[in-house]
């Protein structure tokens, strides 16, 4: 420290001993100057010639004294810091544990250990270790502590924080040999930290060793590297376990919908259907009254119109031909397939009577109606004949 | 320089190495004894200032703190024959230095050999009585206290010292060992990733099946009901048909045929053979309707 070194000023009310100091030390040094020379001087107090040497010396011995006695106070002083404490041994018997501020112990006589008792300490290992069902698991552990009491940090334990490492590696076995693995890995992690913490607190109040144990963490846990995989795959699995039920609520959710959708459809053809039956049967049962109303008024005449109307519709939508025999003892030889397969192949390849287009038709007809009227007329002729 | 000033310093100069050789400080951690010829003459000596005759006495100070005896690791077995790792540590403090100073000649190391042997010897004693599952887990403290005690009783009356703790630090596996337990670990999570498996599969199935049934359930409900509305419009119009028609069933047949005559011959490709004879053709040979 500056103002620990000789020739700085003192900080601590330099102006009272400037005005005191100096003249005690004066008087001090005179009197002790007085006593030298009584011992060394008075020797060769009878020749007056060594006089001037005997003062020489008495004033060499007097500032080796004086630095003697400066080293020496020099040396038993020093400041404690606010996070320190000193713990002060007088001829070996422990006399006080002193605070912040400045000391002063005489050096031989008093022994000091200062300890910085605030700061916050911190150790950290990894280490590997059974589980109460003897399985094994790797864990990285961190404990914070502090010096919390200096005299017994000092006094008590000889290196006390191999004490504390030794200490809480027993702790970490004893409280995770007692717990199963599944909690050492998952949730019941922050309960073995504060396990260990009370436990690692006891061991140390046994040893009296002066720690406070702040905080124990269990920064990680896992598996051993050699296993990793196969507790990797249960994650997977849990994973697929979901994925399993997505897919298939997935699957639930998009049929059933589609299905009622469908339902509604088929209600909504049915309805229609019904719905347009009875129209349907509402119109045709009302058409056939109105007309049978007028057909009562007038039935032959009705009845005639209306037989022809749809003959003659008939008639002139689909292709005849007239057959006019007397008599049913005439056979009548048609060769239609003929007639069809002949025009068929005269106009296209197309040979079945299915994919004839109107003109073939009309050929077909033709020559259908030409057929017949040769063979009428070769009848009747035979006829007239006869 | 004057004989009387060479008198005075030789003097002082004797009497410092007199007071060196006499005056001794004890330190609070410290705790010693007083050997006059080799003798011991005082075999507790309190921390503080103390004198000595020089030359003839000697004084020993041993660390009265609690020290540690860290072990090597040592395999030992359990009660059914299983092998372990085993690394502990013990606390102790001499509490009697005379006895102390007998027994091992102050010497801490020798100290040390005497009671890692006791402690190795008292820690097999107990693993041997008991289980793997016994050692790892339930009885730590009580198996920590049997040795600590048994130790005591040796270590106090015969070496002057007290063991404070014995603590085990690791219980391991040996190396080969440690294989089967890992497979042993790999098959309870196979199993684990198994029944998950398992579980979301009969999960999927499950609801799946029940989609699967409402969505039939849902169709055949559809079904029936169409079915209700179509018979229900089949029936009323059947009934309305009946009713107009019973009217006159006759005209029915009537203009219903001819209605079925013009759909049925509604094209080219219906060829007919037709008789002149008939009705239709009444007058196309003979303009009186014969």
């Amino acid at each position: 420290m500056a103002w620990n070194e000789p020739g700085n000023k003192d900080p601590w009310g330099g102006g009272n001993r400037g005005n005191d100091g100096p003249p005690d030390l004066d008087e001090a040094l005179k009197s002790l100057q007085k006593k030298l020379s009584g011992i060394f001087g008075g020797g060769g107090g009878g020749s007056n010639g060594s006089g001037g040497s005997g003062g020489i010396n008495s004033t060499i011995v007097m500032v080796v004294l004086i630095i003697a006695a400066c080293a020496y106070f020099i040396a038993g002083a020093a400041v404690v810091n606010e996070q320190e404490r000193a713990v002060v041994l007088r001829l070996g018997v422990y006399s006080d544990t002193k605070g912040a501020g400045f000391r002063w112990n005489p050096p031989l006589i008093d022994t000091v250990f200062t300890e910085n008792v605030t700061k916050v300490r911190n150790w950290t290992t990894t280490e590997q270790m059974l589980t109460e069902d003897l399985n094994i698991v790797d864990i990285k552990l961190s404990v914070q502590y502090v010096i919390d009491d200096a005299r017994n940090f000092v006094l008590n334990v000889r290196d006390p924080q191999s004490s504390l490492r030794q200490a809480a590696n027993s702790a970490l076995r004893h409280v995770v040999g007692s717990t199963e693995m599944h909690d050492v890995l998952t949730q019941g992690r922050g309960k073995v930290a504060v396990e260990i913490q009370v436990r690692l607190q006891k061991y140390l109040n046994d040893y009296e060793t002066g720690i406070l144990i702040d905080k124990v963490n269990i920064e990680d846990s896992n598996p051993p590297v050699e296993v990793q995989s196969a507790f990797d795959d249960v994650i997977k699995a849990r994973e697929d376990e979901e994925r399993y039920k997505n897919q298939a609520e997935a699957y639930s959710r998009g049929v059933i919908p589609e299905a009622k959708g469908r339902a509604q459809r088929v209600i909504e053809e049915a309805t229609a259907y019904k719905a347009q039956v009875i129209a349907e049967a509402d119109g045709e049962a009302q058409r056939f009254e109105y007309l049978l109303e007028e057909y009562k008024k007038a039935p032959v005449v009705t009845r005639q119109r209306l037989y022809l109307d749809a003959l003659e519709e008939v008639m002139s939508k689909s292709s005849k031909i007239m057959v006019d025999v007397e008599g049913g003892n005439n056979m009548l030889y048609l060769p239609l397939d003929k007639i069809i397969s002949n025009s068929g192949g005269g106009s296209s390849s197309a040979g079945n009577g299915r994919g004839l287009n109107p003109s073939d038709r009309d050929v077909i007809v033709n020559q259908v109606v030409e057929q017949l009227r040769r063979e009428i007329a070769t009848s009747t002729r035979r006829r007239e004949g006869r | 320089m004057s004989p009387r000033a060479i008198f005075l310093l030789v003097v002082s100069v004797v009497a410092v190495f007199i007071a060196a050789n006499s005056a001794y400080v004890v330190n609070e951690f410290q705790r010693g004894v007083l050997l006059r010829l080799g003798k011991v003459i005082d075999n507790d000596l309190r921390p503080g200032l103390h004198f000595k005759a020089p030359f003839v006495d000697n004084i020993r100070k041993f660390d009265a703190r609690i020290l540690t005896l860290d072990a090597r690791p040592e395999r030992f077995l359990t009660v059914e024959k299983k092998s372990m790792m085993v690394d502990s540590y013990a606390k102790w403090r001499i509490i009697d230095v005379g006895k102390f100073y007998t027994a091992t000649n102050g010497e801490e190391d020798r100290a040390q050999r005497l009671l890692a042997q006791r402690i190795s010897e008292g820690l097999r004693n107990e693993f041997a009585n008991r289980s793997l599952q016994d050692v790892v887990s339930g009885e730590r403290n009580q198996l920590m206290l049997d040795i600590a005690d048994e130790l005591n009783k040796f270590t106090q009356t015969s070496l002057g010292v007290e063991i404070v703790d014995v603590r085990v630090k690791k219980i391991d596996l040996p190396d080969e060992v440690r294989e089967p337990v890992y497979s042993r670990m790999r098959a309870e999570r196979e199993r684990e990733a198994r029944e998950h498996r398992a579980k979301g599969k009969e999960q999927s199935e499950r609801i799946r099946a029940d989609a699967d049934r409402q969505q039939t359930i849902i169709k055949a409900n559809a079904y029936r009901d169409s079915e209700f509305l179509r018979g229900e419009g089949d029936a009323k119009a059947a009934a309305i048909y009946a009713k107009a028609y019973k009217r006159d069933p006759e005209f029915y047949a009537f203009v219903r045929s001819l209605t079925a005559y013009k759909s049925t011959f509604s094209s080219k490709e219906d060829i007919m053979l037709l008789d002149p004879e008939s009705d239709y053709f009444r007058y196309l040979n003979n303009s009186k309707g014969k």
